[in-house]
C-alpha cells in the first residue's frame, strides 16, 4: 500500500500540521532562548538590554523558591493522577454495570470536566473552601467543630482536591470507553470457576485498561504540569503552593523579569520532557502502534 | 526608548489636533471594585455630553494588573485608558509610557484635587494619571460592642489599646472576633498592610544604600505583636482574608474592629449590605508614639498610555470621570455616602458631605499620611505601604507570602523574616541596586 | 460487560452509582442554587440557604453589568472556529499517519504532544510580542489561531487512533474502483470515521471553551469571551457569592448542556487508541 506516490501524497498532507507546530514550538521557543540569555527588564528601560550568558539560569535555580517549586509540582501532579487513576477506574467499573438511570448518572459524573478551570477554582475557593462562610465550615459548625482552613493549612491537599475533581471525569471517560470492550465471557467464565472478585480485577480487567490507565497517565500529565489558573485564583503561590509554572508568573509578571522568567521556563521544558521520557520509558511499551 | 516614546507620543498628538472633534470608541480597562461598576452604569451620560462610545474591560485586580503591565511594557496598545494605582504611576510615568495630564481645561480644576493624591499621583510634578477615588486607612469600629466591653475608642489609638480592646471584644462563643486585618499573600493585600503597620513600628523596606531590613527588630517586633494579636483575637483563616473577605466578615457583625481602606466605610454603614450599618465608629489609624502611624495613602486613578490615537477623547473621559459634576451625578442618584471619596478637596468642604460620618475621619487619614517620608528613619523610596519601585511588586509578593506562612503557623516569624531578608536581597541584587 | 443480573445486584449499583454521581455534581448543583439567592442569603448555612426565597437578582444584575451575549458569541466563535480550523489540517494529516506510516510516525506524534508542554507564562512575552507586530491582538482571529495550535496535536492525535481502526481493504477497494485520494478521504474514510470525528470535536470545543490564559491575556474588548466575563465577578468588593455564582452558571451551562446532549458520543469516542 506504501508506495512511493502514497508516501509523497502523506508528507503533503501532514506538511501543514507539522509546519504550523514547528512554528508554534521554534519561534515562542527561540524567543525564550534569547531573551534568557539577556538582561531583559520591561519596567526598567533605564537599563539596557545586555547579554548576560548564564546568570539567569544561575539565579533561576539558586534562587530559595526553585526546589520547592519543583517538589510542590510533582506532588500535584502525582496526587492528581493517584486519586484520578483510582478513583477513575473505580468509577468506570461501576458505570459499567447494569444500573436504573445509567446515562443520567453518566452525566453527573463528568459534569465537572466541563467547567472552566477558573470556575472550578472559584466555587472550591469560596462557597465550599472558606472557612467562615464556605459549605464546609457550616457544615463543621453544624456538628460542634470548627472549621478548617483548608488552603491555608492543608495547601497541597486541597489543590490536588480541586484539580483532581476536575479531571476524574476525563479519566472515567476514557477509563470507561475501555471497559466496554472486556470480555463479558471471560469475565463470567472466570466468575463460574470460583476465581474472587479481587483476582478477577487483577488479571483480566487491569491488564485490559493498562493502555487506558496510560493515555489517561500521559495526557493529564501534560495538562497538569501546566495548571496555572486554579493556583492563581486560590492561593496565589502561597503556603507552599507555588509550582514551577506559577514560579515562571512570578518572575516574569509580578518581578517583570522576562530574562530570568524566561531561564525558568527553558527548565520548565527540560523538566516536562524529563517527565515525557520517563512516562514512555515506563509505560509507553503500552501504546505500541 | 524614552525618547522614542515621546516622539510617538508627539507624533500622536499632533495628528489629533488636526482630525478635529469626531465620535470615537474608547477602550477603558478597569477594576471590578463597586465605585468603577458604578461609574460603568453612568457611561451613558458620557457619550450624551460628548458622543464618544466607551467599552469596558472589567476585571479583577490581580487580573489587571497582569493585563495592563503586559500591555504599557510591550507597547500593545489596548487600551486608551487603563486604571492604574499610586504605586504604578510614578513609575510609569518615569518611564515616558504615559500621556501628561497637565492641560487638563480649567472648568476641571486640576487645583482641587488633594494634594496628597495628586503628588502621589505624579512625576517630578506632572500629573500622570487622575485620581477617581482615594483612601487612606483608618480604625473602624463596633461601638456597641466597645461598649459592651466597657472601653472607649480615643480617636488616635495605640496598638496596645488596639491588641487590648481587641481580646476585650472577642467572643468566640458567639463569632465574634475582637479584630480583622489581612493576612492574605500579595503585596497590595497582606504586604499594604504589614508594610503601613511596620512604619508605626519603626521599621523599613529598605536603608538609603537599599539593603533590606528584615533582619531588624522593629519588623520582627511588628510581625509579632501582628501574629500574637490576631491569634489571640482575630478570625479563623486570617491568613487567607484580603479587603474582600473581612469586609464580608464586618459586615455580619462577625470583627469588632476592622483596620482598612477608608473607603470601606461607606459599605459598612450602607444598611443595604451591611448588618452593622448604624453601629460604626471611626478612628485613625493606630500608632507606637513613634511619630508615624500606620495609615497608607492609595489611589486609583485613570491614565492614558502614551502612542493611543484617541487621546482626546480619553482625556475627555478621564475629565468627565473625575470630575466635580461626575460627584454630583452619582449625589444625586444614589446619595452622598456613594460619591467616590478622597479624590477632591472641594468635596469635603461641601455642606452635603460634612454629615457623612465617615468623612472627617477619612480626610484627617488622608492628610496625616506622607509618601514623601513615610517611615520614622529616612529612605530612599517614595511610597507609605509600598516602595514605588519596578522591582517593588514582585518582591513584596514573595515576603508577603512568607509572612502568610508564618500567620498560618507554617514557619516562625524568625524563619519568615530570614527569608523576606534573603529573597529581597537577591532580588535588588538582579535588579543591580 | 452486559448481562443479566438480579434486581437486588441492580438496585445496589444504581444506589452506589447515584449517590458518587451525586456527590461529584453537587458543587455545580450548589452554585446553581446559591444563584437564585440574595447576596445577604448566600452565605447562610446550607438548610438557611435552601429555605431562602429564590429570586433573579444576580442574574439580572450581571446581565446588566456585562454584556453576556458578546462574551458568549465570543466564546462560541473560538471554541468552534479552533476545533474546524484544527479539523482541516488534522485530518490529512491524521490520514497519512493511519495509512502510510513511517518509521517516524509514532516519533512525529510524540513530538507533537510534546509541543503542548511549552509553558504558556513563559512565553507570553514573545507572543504578546508577535501579537503586536501582527496586529492580531484582540482579534478572533489571532484567538482563534492560538487556540487550534494548542488543541491541533490532541486532534490528529485521537483522529490517528479513529483512522487506525479502519480496515486499510476498504480504502484499497474506494482506490481500485478509480477513486481519488479526495474522493477517497471526503466520501470513503470520513463517513466512517465520522463518530469518532463527533467526539474530537467535541472535546477540543470544551477544552478551547475552558482555556484561560490566552483568551484573557491576548483580548480587550472585542474578542474576550467568557473566561474573561468571569474575570469581572471573582472577588469584587462586598458580598459576591450569589453574583458569582450566577455569571459562573451563564458561562458553564452552554458547554455544560452540550455536553449532556453529548456524553453518549463522548463516552464511545473518547478511546486515545487505548482500545483495540
Amino acid at each position: 500500500m506504501a508506495t512511493q506516490h502514497s508516501r509523497s501524497a502523506a508528507r503533503l498532507m501532514m506538511a501543514p500540521a507539522v509546519t504550523l507546530l514547528l512554528g508554534w514550538m521554534l519561534i515562542p521557543l527561540s524567543m525564550t532562548l534569547f531573551f534568557s540569555f539577556r538582561k531583559y527588564l520591561p519596567m526598567r528601560p533605564d537599563i539596557a538590554q545586555e547579554w548576560v550568558g548564564f546568570d539567569n539560569y544561575v539565579r533561576f535555580v539558586t534562587s530559595s523558591s526553585f526546589w520547592p517549586s519543583i517538589q510542590a509540582t510533582l506532588i500535584i501532579v502525582g496526587g492528581v493522577l493517584a486519586i484520578t487513576v483510582v478513583l477513575g477506574i473505580a468509577l468506570a467499573l461501576l458505570l459499567s454495570q447494569e444500573m436504573w438511570g445509567r446515562g443520567i448518572v453518566r452525566v453527573l459524573v463528568i459534569a465537572p470536566f466541563f467547567v472552566m478551570p477558573t470556575v472550578t477554582a472559584l466555587l472550591w475557593k469560596n462557597m465550599f473552601m472558606d472557612p467562615v462562610n464556605g459549605f464546609f465550615a457550616h457544615i463543621l459548625k453544624a456538628v460542634g467543630l470548627t472549621p478548617i482552613e483548608f488552603l491555608s493549612q492543608h495547601t497541597l491537599l486541597s489543590l490536588i482536591v480541586i484539580v483532581a475533581w476536575q479531571w476524574l471525569p476525563f479519566a472515567t471517560l476514557i477509563l470507561l470507553t475501555a471497559t466496554q470492550s472486556l470480555d463479558a465471557e471471560q469475565l463470567e467464565a472466570a466468575e463460574m470457576d470460583g476465581a474472587p472478585w479481587v483476582s478477577r480485577f487483577l488479571w483480566i480487567m487491569l491488564p485490559h485498561l493498562a493502555r487506558a490507565i496510560t493515555v489517561v497517565i500521559l495526557i493529564q500529565t501534560i495538562f497538569l504540569l501546566g495548571i496555572f489558573a486554579e493556583i492563581l485564583v486560590t492561593t496565589q503561590g502561597a503556603f507552599g503552593s507555588r509550582t514551577l509554572t506559577y514560579l515562571i508568573y512570578q518572575r516574569v509578571l509580578e518581578s517583570q523579569n522576562v530574562g530570568l522568567g524566561s531561564a525558568g521556563g527553558v527548565y520548565a521544558i527540560i523538566l516536562a520532557n524529563i517527565v515525557a521520557i520517563f512516562l514512555m520509558r515506563i509505560v509507553g511499551k503500552n501504546l505500541d502502534t | 526608548m524614552s525618547f522614542k516614546n515621546a516622539l510617538r507620543a508627539a507624533t500622536a498628538l499632533t495628528l489629533i489636533t488636526a482630525g478635529g472633534a469626531y465620535a470615537e470608541t474608547i477602550t477603558i480597562a478597569t477594576v471590578n471594585n463597586g465605585d468603577m461598576i458604578r461609574m460603568q452604569g453612568y457611561t451613558d451620560d458620557f457619550t450624551a455630553k460628548t458622543g464618544h462610545e466607551v467599552e469596558w474591560v472589567t476585571l479583577e485586580e490581580n487580573v489587571l494588573r497582569q493585563r495592563v503591565t503586559t500591555d504599557i511594557s510591550t507597547k500593545g496598545g489596548q487600551f486608551d485608558i487603563m486604571t492604574i494605582g499610586m504605586y504604578e504611576t510614578p513609575i510609569w510615568g518615569a518611564n515616558g509610557w504615559l500621556v501628561p495630564l497637565d492641560d487638563l481645561s480649567a472648568e476641571y480644576d486640576a487645583a482641587d484635587i488633594l494634594p496628597a493624591m495628586a503628588g502621589g499621583l505624579s512625576y517630578e510634578g506632572t500629573l500622570y494619571a487622575a485620581p477617581f477615588y482615594g483612601e487612606s486607612s483608618m480604625v473602624m469600629y463596633r461601638t456597641d460592642l466597645m461598649e459592651k466591653a466597657g472601653m472607649g475608642m480615643p480617636e488616635a489609638p495605640t496598638w496596645s489599646f488596639i491588641r487590648e480592646a481587641a481580646a476585650a471584644m472577642t467572643d468566640r462563643d458567639n463569632d465574634i472576633n475582637g479584630i480583622c486585618l489581612r493576612g492574605k499573600a500579595g503585596w497590595g493585600e497582606g504586604g499594604a498592610f504589614i508594610t503601613a503597620m511596620s512604619n508605626s513600628f519603626g521599621a523599613r523596606w529598605f536603608d538609603m544604600d537599599w539593603k533590606a531590613q528584615f533582619d531588624t527588630k522593629p519588623w520582627h517586633d511588628t510581625l509579632t505583636f501582628f501574629k500574637g494579636m490576631m491569634d489571640e483575637s482575630g478570625p479563623a483563616g486570617y491568613a487567607t482574608n484580603g479587603f474582600n473577605e473581612n469586609l464580608s466578615l464586618f459586615q455580619q457583625g462577625k470583627c469588632g474592629m476592622w483596620i482598612d481602606a477608608t473607603v470601606a466605610a461607606s459599605f459598612v454603614t450602607n444598611p443595604d449590605e451591611s448588618t452593622v450599618a448604624d453601629s460604626v465608629g471611626f478612628a485613625l489609624a493606630p500608632d507606637n508614639g513613634l511619630g508615624k502611624r500606620s495609615n497608607w495613602l492609595w489611589a486609583w486613578a485613570l491614565a492614558i498610555p502614551a502612542g493611543t490615537a484617541k487621546e482626546d477623547a480619553a482625556k475627555q473621559f478621564i475629565e468627565w470621570a473625575t470630575s466635580k459634576d461626575y460627584i454630583e451625578l452619582v449625589a444625586a442618584n444614589e446619595g452622598w455616602a456613594n460619591v467616590p471619596p478622597g479624590a477632591r478637596t472641594s468635596l469635603y468642604e461641601n455642606p452635603n458631605y460634612k454629615d457623612i460620618p465617615f468623612a472627617k475621619m477619612t480626610l484627617k487619614s488622608i492628610l496625616s499620611a506622607d509618601p514623601l517620608h513615610p517611615t520614622v528613619d529616612p529612605v530612599p523610596y517614595v511610597g507609605i505601604q509600598f516602595a514605588a519601585i519596578p522591582e517593588f511588586a514582585g518582591i513584596a509578593t514573595e515576603v508577603s507570602q512568607e509572612f502568610s506562612a508564618a500567620y498560618a503557623g507554617q514557619q516562625t516569624v524568625e524563619e519568615a523574616l530570614a527569608k523576606a531578608q534573603a529573597l529581597t536581597t537577591d532580588a535588588m541584587e538582579a535588579a543591580g541596586y | 460487560m452486559a448481562r443479566a443480573v438480579t434486581p437486588r445486584r441492580k438496585a445496589l449499583n444504581t444506589f452506589a452509582a447515584w449517590l458518587i454521581g451525586l456527590i461529584i455534581f453537587f458543587p455545580i448543583l450548589w452554585i446553581f442554587v446559591l444563584s437564585f439567592k440574595t447576596e445577604g442569603n448566600a452565605i447562610l448555612p446550607p438548610l438557611d440557604v435552601l429555605r431562602a426565597p429564590w429570586t433573579f437578582e444576580s442574574y439580572g444584575i450581571v446581565q446588566d453589568r456585562s454584556d453576556y451575549f458578546k462574551h458568549f458569541g465570543n466564546s462560541v466563535i473560538l471554541a468552534f472556529g479552533s476545533t474546524l480550523l484544527g479539523l482541516i489540517i488534522a485530518v490529512p494529516a491524521a490520514w497519512a499517519m493511519a495509512f502510510v506510516p513511517g518509521k517516524r510516525t509514532k516519533d512525529i506524534l510524540m513530538w507533537m504532544l510534546s509541543t503542548k508542554m511549552l509553558p504558556a507564562v513563559g512565553v507570553l512575552y514573545p507572543i504578546y510580542l508577535m501579537f503586536i507586530k501582527l496586529g492580531l491582538l484582540d482579534s478572533r482571529i489571532g484567538l482563534v489561531i492560538v487556540l487550534m495550535l494548542i488543541n491541533l496535536p490532541i486532534i490528529v492525535w485521537m483522529l490517528y487512533t479513529y483512522f487506525r481502526e479502519i480496515p486499510g481493504e476498504i480504502l484499497e477497494a474506494a482506490r481500485m474502483d478509480g477513486a481519488t485520494l479526495r474522493e477517497e478521504i471526503l466520501y470513503v474514510l470520513t463517513p466512517m470515521a465520522l463518530p469518532g470525528m463527533a467526539s474530537t470535536v467535541l472535546l477540543n470545543v470544551i477544552l478551547a471553551w475552558n482555556e484561560a490564559f490566552w483568551t484573557l491575556n491576548l483580548t480587550a474588548a472585542k474578542a474576550a469571551p467568557l473566561t474573561a466575563f468571569i474575570a469581572s465577578y471573582s472577588s469584587p468588593e462586598g458580598l459576591f457569592y450569589a453574583k458569582l455564582s450566577a455569571a459562573s452558571v451563564m458561562a458553564i451551562a452552554p458547554i455544560l448542556i452540550m455536553g449532556w446532549f453529548s456524553q453518549k458520543q463522548l463516552v464511545r469516542g473518547l478511546t486515545f487508541g487505548a482500545v483495540k
